[in-house]
C-alpha cells in the first residue's frame, strides 16, 4: 500500500467491557487495519462507536479482548515510550506553571527535570505559538492556548506516535479551525505517525492522509477512505472540489441509515 | 441636581457593604445590652454584655492566659494527629477496592458513635493524662478529613490517571504528583471543617476531665453560677475558633492560591 515501514497494526480485534456474568458492551469487533509510519489517519465516526477504545489499545492502557495491536511488530503489552497523548481536555495541572506543565512528563517518569528539558519545553512552546507564555499560569491561558500546551506536552519526550482523542472538539468553532491548521503545520515541522479521533467529517478530511470511518456500536470498520489532497493544505483546500466530494460522500455514508 | 447625590450614596454603599458585618455585631450587642437592662434580666440567667466584660476583668491575664493553652495544645494536637492518620487512610481508601469496602464501613461506624457518649469511657480507659483529650479530639475531627481528601482523591481527571499510566510512572508518583495536588481543594475544605470541631473535641473532653482549659473553666464557673465569666470564656473560644479557622485559609492562600474557589 505505501512504501514506509508499518507503526501500528491491528489484526482481528476485538474489545468486550463487562464484568464476568454482568451486562457486557462490545466496544470494538473484528477490527483489522494498518499504519504507516507518519502518517495522519483520523478515526470518524459517531459518539460511543469504540474510537477512544481504538486509541487506548494503541496507547496500551487497555488489552485487546481478542486479536493482536502490534507497534512496530511489536505487540502491545503495556505503554511504550513511542506513544504521546492528546486528550479532549488540556488536563493541565493548574498549580505549575506553562512550562513545568510541558515538562512534566519528565518529572512524573524520572522524578527530576533536566535543563535540556527545559530547553526541549521551550522548543515546543515554540512550536506551538506560545514562546511568550512559559511562565505564566494555567488559568490565565484560553481553552485554546491550553490545548496547545497539552500538545507541547505530548511532544516532549519526541514521541514516534501521537494520539489525539477529540483535541479540539472542546473548542469553539473558530478556535478548532485556527487549532488544525496549526496541528498541520506542527506535523510538517516534525513528523509523526498520527491516530486522530474526531466526530468532525470537516477536520477528518483536511487533516489526514486516510480516513478510517466507523459503524455505530459495535464499532466496526465501515470504509477506509484516501485522501486525495495535496499537501500542504490550506483554507482553500476548504473548497476544493475534492475535498466537498468526499465530505459528502462520508455524510451520505454515516447518515446512510438514517436515510430511505 | 442628582449627580450631586449619587457620589455620597455610592460612598454609603461602598462602606455600608464594607462595614456590614462589624456594624451588624455591634447592632446584635447594643439591643443585647439594651434588653438585659430594660427587661432588668437576672445576671445569672443572661448576663449583658458589660458585665461579661466584668466578669472577664475578674480573672487574671495568667490565668486566661493557662486556660486559652491548654485548650488551644489539646485541639492543635488532636487537629495534627487527625490530618496524619486521615491522609494515609484516604489515599488507601481512593487506591484500593479492598480498603474501601472493608476499612470504610468501619470508619463509618466510629463516626456515628456520639462522641460525647464514648468520651467518659475513652477518659476510663486511657487515664486523665493529655492523651484520651487529644484522643477524643482526633476522633471528632479525622471523620470529615477522610472523606472529603477521598473525594479529591477520586476526583482527579481520568486523562491525567491515564496520562500517568502512559509514562509507565510508579503509583506512588502518581498519588503524589497527581492525584493529592488536584484534591487539595478538598483537603483544605475539610481542614477548615475539622479546625473548629478540633475546638469543639478538646472542649468535650476537658467537660469530662481536665482541671484546666476553657472547657473545664466553664464547668466551673457555671456550677458557681458565675455565668458572665463562662460566657467570657465563651467569647473567648469562638474567638480561637475563627482564628484557627483564618490561619487555614491564608496557609492555603499563601502555599496553594490555584486551589482557592473560583470567583465568578
Amino acid at each position: 500500500m505505501t512504501e514506509k515501514p508499518l507503526a501500528i497494526r491491528f489484526e482481528d480485534v476485538t474489545q468486550i467491557f463487562g464484568k464476568p456474568g454482568g451486562k457486557s458492551t462490545t466496544a470494538l469487533d473484528g477490527m483489522t487495519f494498518d499504519i504507516a509510519q507518519h502518517e495522519f489517519i483520523s478515526v470518524l465516526g459517531p459518539s460511543g462507536c469504540g474510537k477512544s477504545t481504538l486509541l487506548r489499545l494503541v496507547a496500551g492502557l487497555v488489552m485487546p479482548t481478542r486479536g493482536k495491536v502490534s507497534i512496530y511488530d511489536m505487540p502491545v503489552t503495556e505503554p511504550r515510550d513511542e506513544i504521546g497523548l492528546v486528550f479532549q481536555r488540556p488536563t493541565l495541572l493548574p498549580w505549575f506553571d506553562v512550562l513545568s506543565n510541558v515538562t512534566f512528563p519528565m518529572k512524573h517518569k524520572y522524578g527530576r527535570v533536566d535543563a535540556a528539558d527545559k530547553v526541549r519545553a521551550q522548543e515546543l512552546l515554540g512550536l506551538v505559538g506560545l514562546s511568550d507564555f512559559a511562565d505564566k499560569r494555567i488559568e490565565e491561558l484560553s481553552g485554546g492556548m491550553q490545548q496547545r500546551v497539552a500538545i507541547a506536552r505530548a511532544l516532549l519526550h519526541d514521541p514516534d506516535i501521537l494520539l489525539m482523542d477529540e483535541p479540539f472538539s472542546a473548542l469553539d468553532a473558530l478556535t478548532r479551525d485556527e487549532m488544525s491548521f496549526e496541528l498541520l503545520s506542527i506535523w510538517t515541522q516534525r513528523p509523526k505517525t498520527v491516530v486522530f479521533i474526531t466526530h468532525s467529517i470537516q477536520e477528518a478530511v483536511l487533516l489526514s492522509d486516510r480516513i478510517i470511518v466507523m459503524t455505530p456500536r459495535p464499532g466496526k470498520i465501515r470504509e477506509i477512505l484516501p485522501v486525495p489532497l495535496a499537501r500542504p493544505r490550506s483554507v482553500d483546500t476548504l473548497s476544493d472540489p475534492a475535498f466537498l466530494e468526499l465530505s459528502n460522500y462520508i455524510r451520505r455514508q454515516l447518515f446512510s441509515h438514517n436515510v430511505a | 441636581m442628582a449627580k450631586a447625590l449619587i457620589p455620597i450614596r455610592d460612598w454609603l454603599l461602598l462602606w455600608g457593604d464594607r462595614f456590614a458585618p462589624v456594624l451588624t455585631f455591634a447592632a446584635l450587642i447594643a439591643i443585647w445590652e439594651a434588653a438585659c437592662r430594660i427587661f432588668d434580666i437576672p445576671r445569672f440567667l443572661l448576663p449583658s454584655p458589660s458585665y461579661i466584660v466584668v466578669g472577664a476583668m475578674d480573672q487574671t491575664v495568667a490565668t486566661w492566659a493557662a486556660n486559652i493553652w491548654a485548650t488551644v495544645k489539646i485541639a492543635f494536637m488532636g487537629y495534627i494527629l487527625a490530618i496524619v492518620v486521615s491522609i494515609p487512610i484516604s489515599v488507601g481508601l481512593a487506591l484500593s477496592r479492598f480498603l474501601s469496602r472493608t476499612v470504610y464501613p468501619l470508619l463509618v461506624v466510629i463516626h456515628s458513635t456520639p462522641v460525647v457518649a464514648i468520651a467518659p469511657i475513652i477518659i476510663v480507659v486511657m487515664g486523665t493524662s493529655a492523651l484520651p483529650r487529644v484522643f477524643i479530639t482526633f476522633l471528632i475531627t479525622f471523620f470529615p478529613i477522610v472523606v472529603t481528601t477521598t473525594a479529591g482523591l477520586m476526583a482527579t481527571p481520568q486523562e491525567l490517571i491515564e496520562l500517568s499510566r502512559s509514562l509507565r510512572a510508579t503509583r506512588a508518583r502518581e498519588v503524589l504528583h497527581i492525584r493529592l495536588p488536584y484534591a487539595l481543594p478538598y483537603i483544605f475544605s475539610a481542614l477548615k471543617i475539622s479546625s473548629t470541631l478540633a475546638i469543639v473535641g478538646a472542649v468535650v473532653a476537658e467537660f469530662i476531665a481536665a482541671e484546666r482549659g476553657l472547657g473545664y473553666f466553664i464547668e466551673l464557673q457555671t456550677s458557681f453560677l458565675k455565668i458572665n465569666q463562662g460566657f467570657a470564656a465563651l467569647v473567648l473560644l469562638v474567638t480561637i475558633s475563627l482564628c484557627f479557622f483564618q490561619v487555614i485559609g491564608l496557609i492555603q492562600k499563601t502555599f496553594a492560591p490555584w486551589s482557592l474557589p473560583k470567583k465568578q
